[in-house]
């Protein structure tokens, strides 16, 4: 339930920073990112590109995609030098 | 005439191209951004032969209207919301200079919190600067004032913004009549303009300082304009009415004559509001509604007349107006019956705020309480309809 | 007929929904109708789930509330449902025409529908047949026909022509191409049996 106007924050203020991790954009998607980490080189290209902070690393190693919130774009997989990406289509 | 299915912001710029101003002058915003875009590619494809300036704000856009204006050119721009708060200063200098400029306004909330959506704080906020203020109903009657405005403003030599609700009509596509090109021509005729600078015989001097000995004739000049530009506003409408059958006054009475509830609304709002007055009748509860078309000057006689034998009235106000006491519609009607001995109550209802939609559903809701206060029932007098509380 | 028919688009940003809605409204008033043709308005983004509306009607249509209670809602792309709540507002007796491969029947067990009158057409694969890129606006307006009889198909499929072709003065062939694709989803719409 969405807050009435006596139980909100003066001045439209956000008092909670980076809440825009609760909207979820990963249903936007009509192709999905699958990595082949056969050919993975963990140059991390992707993690520079992808505009939706999606691309999931672990001690330098890319790990996968955060599906909540990748948006289908395919940045990831056009720039990957070595196609250690593909864009599937996503299931109904 | 020709049947289109046009948005307002289509039929608003249909109506600038078959005007075929000498000058436009404009920075696109939203919503009014494709007015301006289909006015530039009517200039890119030479369907007009316009002068189109486009600036790098509307305070520019503002200022270059004026000096065309009093070039003597017929000057047209189009704006909304931050645009028109952004043109404030020159809005005034525009109407002093009682210069015909004619404004396509599109309603849109004013920021803060940023909201792209409909409200009328953006023409409220400029209620007093001396422009003619028309809202519209419908993209139909935005298409038609656009026109009329023309001819109003160069009767009055005052500037005329037509305005018409953000995305609500801006963005609908709608069945339009349209005029043909011809039938505007003759119905404007040659522009008209209060003077020009560019006559060199007879030399002006346009925009002098002005200080405590003349300034207070100047502005009671001005106000005189704006106290006759009713019966130019009158007789512009019933011209247009005559010549192509649509008839517009100042205020848009609807089954009023015996209503004894009535709700004031302007704006879009009206057409949703008048399906519910036609409902409520039909169970035989006699409502009415006035939907006020123009706002300055300010319709005080028909004011008057319609309202001064309603047992209630609501007034429906799309803009807060900070005063702490309702909207600004709100005070305006209220000031405009207080002549009236024994005056109805009003009650004021602020609602779809930064485009927060109106259904019928709470119109009615509206009506029911009204009702209610009309049986005797105590209700508040400024209230906020669709809020979360 | 009802005084207005009331319809509502699900799409998805940049498939269409919109210039559906405009494509269909203007057919509309070819006919001689009353029409409103709005989207829903946020921050466009490609992908994003968004609405778009209709009105029409034989008398002129003063009312200007967003649609809440449709009797037609279309959708165009077939992983919105997992998502959006397309039943919403949609009434028993209520026409929902849905793009997607599976038949009404494995629709209607799917989304659990009752009452209400289910239509599927597979318009991604028709456009990839005509247009040879999985636009599924125009296929939709040849389903909502056969769903519904709403128009007069050759009348709007007239309608449709001449406004693509101002639009796409200069590419004759997405006009074919698209006429094509709505007069094969006119055919392949299913209903229930």
């Amino acid at each position: 339930m969405k807050e009435g106007w006596k139980e909100l924050p003066i001045g439209a203020i956000i008092k909670e920073a980076g809440s825009s991790i609760k909207f979820e954009t990963g249903d936007w998607r009509t192709r999905k990112p699958v990595l082949n980490k056969e050919k993975c080189i963990n140059c991390l290209f992707c993690w520079v590109f992808c505009p939706d902070s999606s691309i999931i690393v672990e001690n330098g190693e890319m790990k996968g995609f955060l599906y909540s919130h990748c948006k289908g774009c395919g940045i990831c997989a056009e720039e990957c030098p070595v196609k250690a990406i593909e864009m599937v289509k996503e299931e109904v | 005439m020709k049947i289109k299915a046009l948005t307002a912001n289509e039929a608003m710029a249909e109506a600038m191209r078959q005007i075929n101003p000498d000058v436009v002058a404009a920075y696109p915003i939203t919503p009014a951004t494709e007015i301006v875009q289909h006015f530039a590619s009517f200039v890119a494809d030479g369907l007009v032969t316009t002068e189109f300036v486009p600036v790098e704000s509307e305070h520019s856009a503002m200022s270059a209207c004026i000096g065309a204006a009093a070039a003597g050119a017929r000057v047209m721009t189009s704006t909304a919301s931050q645009g028109l708060a952004l043109m404030h200063e020159v809005l005034y200098i525009a109407a002093a200079l009682r210069l015909p400029i004619v404004i396509c306004e599109i309603n849109r909330a004013l920021s803060a919190p940023i909201n792209i959506h409909c409200d009328h704080s953006d023409t409220f906020g400029a209620r007093d600067s001396g422009w003619i203020q028309i809202y519209s109903e419908d993209s139909q009657e935005a298409y038609d004032s656009v026109i009329q405005a023309v001819k109003i403003a160069e009767e009055a030599f005052l500037p005329v913004m037509v305005t018409a609700d953000g995305f609500i009509l801006s963005h609908a596509m709608q069945r339009i009549e349209v005029l043909e090109d011809e039938e505007v021509k003759e119905f404007l005729g040659e522009p008209k303009t209060p003077y020009t600078v560019l006559d060199t015989d007879n030399p002006i001097t346009v925009g002098p300082l002005d200080l405590q000995d003349y300034f207070f004739e100047h502005k009671r000049q001005e106000a005189e304009a704006m106290r006759l530009a009713p019966p130019i506003i009158e007789k512009v409408g019933k011209e247009f009415g005559e010549r192509f059958g649509r008839y517009y006054g100042l205020v848009d009475p609807y089954r009023l004559e015996d209503a004894e509830v009535a709700v004031v609304v302007m704006g879009s709002t009206a057409g949703t509001a008048k399906e519910v007055v036609d409902k409520l009748r039909e169970e035989g509860k006699p409502a009415g509604l006035l939907r006020m078309r123009v706002l300055r000057p300010l319709p005080l006689k028909e004011i008057v007349e319609n309202l001064r034998d309603k047992k209630v009235i609501g007034v429906m106000d799309r803009a807060e107006g900070m005063s702490g006491f309702g909207g600004p519609l709100y005070t305006e009607i209220r000031s405009g019956l207080y002549d009236v001995p024994s005056h109805p109550p009003l009650y004021n209802y602020i609602y779809g705020l930064g485009g927060r939609d109106i259904k019928p559903e709470e119109i009615e809701e509206i009506f029911k309480e009204l009702f209610d206060a009309a049986a005797g029932k105590e209700i508040p007098l400024v209230n906020y309809k669709g809020v979360r509380e | 007929m009802k005084d207005i028919i009331e319809i509502r688009w699900h799409g998805r940003g940049g498939q269409g929904a919109k210039t559906a809605a405009l494509l269909f409204g203007e057919a509309a008033l070819d006919t001689g109708m009353y029409i409103q043709a709005f989207p829903e308005y946020g921050p466009e983004r490609t992908g994003a789930p968004v609405q778009s509306f209709n009105r029409l009607s034989k008398k002129p249509i003063r009312i200007h509330s967003g649609i809440t209670n449709p009797d037609i809602v279309l959708v165009l792309d077939p992983t919105l449902v997992k998502k959006v709540n397309v039943l919403e507002g949609l009434p028993e007796d209520g026409v929902i025409i849905i793009n997607t491969s599976k038949s009404p029947q494995e629709i209607r067990e799917e989304l659990g529908i009752q009452g209400r009158k289910v239509f599927t057409v597979d318009a991604y694969d028709i456009a990839m047949r005509t247009i040879g890129r999985p636009i599924p606006n125009t296929p939709m307006l040849g389903a909502l026909i056969k769903a519904t009889g709403i128009l007069d198909f050759e009348k709007m499929l007239e309608s449709v022509r001449a406004k693509l072709q101002r639009k796409f003065r200069t590419r004759p062939e997405i006009v074919d191409k698209n006429i094509e694709a709505i007069k094969l989803a006119y055919q392949e719409t299913k209903g229930e049996e």
